[in-house]
């Protein structure tokens, strides 16, 4: 059976380049960056290079870069690091209701630690509520923390005018564009984001490294306490290869993010009308906003879509469906419900596409999905 | 024998991963499920070793992982809230005493979990029960046949299986003693082999149902009240009338020369009717909600009244739309409410219906 990924935002492969660079740091190369010796030198310039290396994606000083574990743990550090720095100034934090789970969670967990929350709404299409979001700033707010984009419907949020508003306001903005890097430039001398956080394996890295990028001169209590590696600001011996091969793979995005961004979205678009078109019943979730290139959310009408995953499943195609819980089992999309779709449009199916995606997969799935669709409606119009 | 598309509900327990094993090594596409029943990190630390928990999730994957099957978690908390839970914690508050096993095969397993592997595509659903399903020439229709193996026999437990579903599902262990299946499951390499039986209700942590009932309750001195004896005497109170079961004899808080036992728990007053073990005794029952599979052929048949007792000889008196009134042969004792009295012909299961009370 032809196996054909289509769950880019969920993960992506190592790209060669990036797993050749990883290769002499997981064998000859084993030093720790701490130490002053031979070995240690090696793997302190490695990590020096692929630090420069992540600060050239994004146009910043390679200074401002903190190395994390991965996405999550720069939301953490974001949010609980902004929290913990600014006791006098306030505890309200800004956020949306359609955030990655590892913001929501840090929210929900800093609220029993004496922060206030608001979760700005979105309109039908995705994008923020500006004006709620304007109406919800309060003299003790310390951060606004906004996605790039939106990992379920790929929808863009106007990073732009949040940040003006936020530096109006003299508030700090973080965003976590986990779901943006790569796929997208982010353009930061035209950009005032205080905070940015990134992860590797979204963008053909390996999983196990990430960063938040600081703007320059600000301050943030650590999550990891222990000895001097980012400069204090995290704690723990750094995982050499994991942030080589973060490093290869931001010089991978960099050379090519232009021209990928183009074929996926030529791909995506020819998904996009192929299902709108044959199959009756459909919604395009986040129709009408900008999307990053890649990705396709879709609502079947009338059907789960765990039944639709797994039949793709067995036909070889992987996509993704909300968010996957402890056991691996569905939950309803949180995102969609803000998005204000009912229950029965608020399953659906993600499809995103990525560097080895090719036509003729995108063909194998139109091929196969009118028939899985109305196999399913016929299901369930029979129980009902 | 064609290749069949089979879907496999797999609990993390021998007997189905056996099943899977049995079917995969038939030539079949088997592809494994299991059912995320409640919401583990609430139950998280006090789930142990019974059915569907996330250590036996984790089981049934280690078994997929083994016999080379697809494997998927699905998520059934709300119909399992809804049909099972619910319906037990109402039944305790009712007075009754549920059997929650029973609703979670009709309203679950047989009824969801088919739909689910009708949307795979699957020719059959089989799960690990001990039961046989046999095609009957002459009838042209499926039974449920009691298991070979008798101590293990399952039956009881399905007696709201839809006959229509019948053809669909497959029970690849009817025929094969419990030790069978551990021999199977070893020479297959199987993780759960040697896997202690679960006997306990899967959503209720430390056996404990009445500390479940109490957290599931939002006023608890509703359901306090008194204990009397047959002539109405009060002799004394208690907490709530969820901690009585018919028959029940320990845990009453009332002395007497005798020993007591509960002979009824009334929903309304919350009075518990207490009595001697002679008081306890029926002729016969009475039977709700009423589900045939196959007709009976004659009056004389056997009932189970509870899945750990044995046959009993009896007849059935008299039918109505959704209900029955069976005669023992022999006075029973602890007819219990809420519990299922299942019918059988032999063999052969006919349906079965739930105890509304035990008769004079």
């Amino acid at each position: 059976m032809r196996r054909i990924y289509l769950d880019y935002n969920a993960t992506t492969p190592l790209k060669p380049q990036v797993y050749e660079a990883m290769l002499p740091y997981l064998k000859g190369y084993y030093g720790n960056p701490s130490s002053i010796h031979w070995a240690g030198q090696a793997a302190r310039e490695a990590l020096m290079v692929a630090r420069e290396r992540v600060a050239n994606l994004f146009h910043v000083d390679p200074q401002s870069i903190v190395f994390t574990s991965g996405g999550t743990e720069a939301n953490n550090l974001a949010l609980k690091g902004v929290f913990e720095m600014l006791p006098k100034k306030g505890c309200h934090i800004v956020t949306t209701q359609v955030e990655h789970k590892s913001i929501l969670e840090c929210c929900e967990y800093l609220k029993k630690r004496g922060a206030e929350i608001t979760y700005v709404p979105v309109y039908p299409n995705g994008q923020i509520d500006l004006k709620a979001l304007k109406n919800a700033l309060r003299p003790d707010t310390i951060l606004i923390s906004v996605q790039a984009a939106n990992n379920e419907t790929g929808v863009l949020m106007p990073l732009k005018e949040i940040a003006q508003i936020a530096q109006a306001h003299h508030i700090l903005f973080h965003t976590d564009a986990v779901q943006w890097c790569g796929k997208k430039e982010l353009l930061l001398e035209t950009l005032p984001i205080d905070l940015i956080s990134i992860s590797s394996h979204k963008i053909y890295g390996p999983k196990g490294a990430g960063a938040l990028i600081l703007r320059q001169g600000l301050k943030l209590e650590a999550l990891l306490h222990g000895g001097n590696q980012e400069r204090k600001r995290r704690g723990g011996t750094e995982n050499v290869a994991a942030l080589v091969g973060f490093g290869a793979a931001c010089d991978c995005a960099r050379e090519t993010m232009k021209e990928e961004a183009l074929r996926t979205q030529a791909l995506r678009n020819t998904l996009e009308q192929g299902i709108l078109e044959t199959i009756p019943e459909t919604l395009l979730n986040g129709q009408g906003s900008p999307r990053v290139p890649n990705t396709l959310n879709i609502s079947f009408k009338g059907i789960e879509a765990e039944g639709l995953l797994l039949n793709l499943d067995l036909k070889g195609i992987a996509v993704s469906s909300g968010s996957a819980c402890s056991s691996g089992s569905l939950e309803p999309s949180h995102v969609l419900i803000a998005m204000g779709r009912s229950e029965e449009e608020v399953s659906s199916i993600r499809f995103s596409l990525g560097y080895e995606t090719k036509e003729e997969d995108i063909a194998t799935v139109l091929e196969v999905l009118p028939e899985m669709v109305e196999h399913l409606r016929k299901l369930n119009e029979a129980c009902q | 024998m064609k290749k069949k598309r089979v879907v496999v509900a797999l609990s993390g327990g021998v007997d189905s991963s056996t099943a899977a094993h049995l079917l995969k090594k038939e030539g079949h596409e088997v592809i494994g499920i299991s059912m995320q029943l409640y919401d583990h990190s609430k139950l998280e630390e006090s789930r142990f070793d019974s059915c569907c928990s996330l250590k036996d999730v984790d089981i049934a994957r280690r078994a997929a992982q083994i016999l080379d099957i697809p494997f998927y978690v699905l998520n059934f908390e709300k119909v399992f809230k809804e049909k099972v839970v619910d319906y037990f914690t109402k039944d305790y508050l009712c007075g009754r005493t549920p059997n929650p096993c029973v609703k979670c095969n009709e309203d679950v397993k047989f009824k969801h979990l088919i739909l689910k592997a009708k949307e795979l595509k699957a020719d059959h659903l089989a799960t690990g029960h001990y039961v046989r399903n046999i095609y009957n020439e002459k009838t042209q229709t499926y039974q449920l046949l009691k298991a070979k193996d008798r101590k293990k026999d399952q039956s009881y437990f399905l007696f709201g299986t839809s006959p229509q579903e019948l053809p669909f599902l497959l029970f690849p262990l009817g025929e094969l003693e419990k030790t069978e299946v551990r021999d199977i499951a070893r020479e297959g390499l199987l993780p759960n082999a040697a896997k202690p039986e679960s006997m306990e209700i899967c959503f209720i942590p430390n056996h404990d149902y009445e500390a479940f009932i109490e957290k599931q309750m939002k006023e608890k001195d509703m359901f306090q009240g008194e204990i009397v004896n047959k002539e109405g005497e009060i002799l004394g109170t208690h907490e709530g009338s969820f901690h009585f079961t018919v028959g029940q004899r320990k845990g009453l808080g009332v002395s007497s020369q005798d020993p007591l036992y509960v002979l009824n728990v009334d929903p309304g007053t919350k009075k518990v009717t207490v009595g001697s073990k002679e008081d306890l005794f029926s002729q016969g029952l009475i039977a709700q909600n009423v589900h045939w599979i196959s007709r009976p052929h004659k009056n004389s048949l056997s009932v189970k009244i509870r899945h750990t007792t044995s046959d009993i000889e009896c007849t059935l008196e008299e039918e109505w739309e959704g209900g029955f009134r069976l005669k023992f042969h022999k006075p029973q004792r602890a007819v219990t409410p809420g519990q299922a009295a299942v019918l059988y012909e032999g063999d052969v299961l006919l349906g079965g219906g739930w105890i509304e009370k035990g008769t004079l």
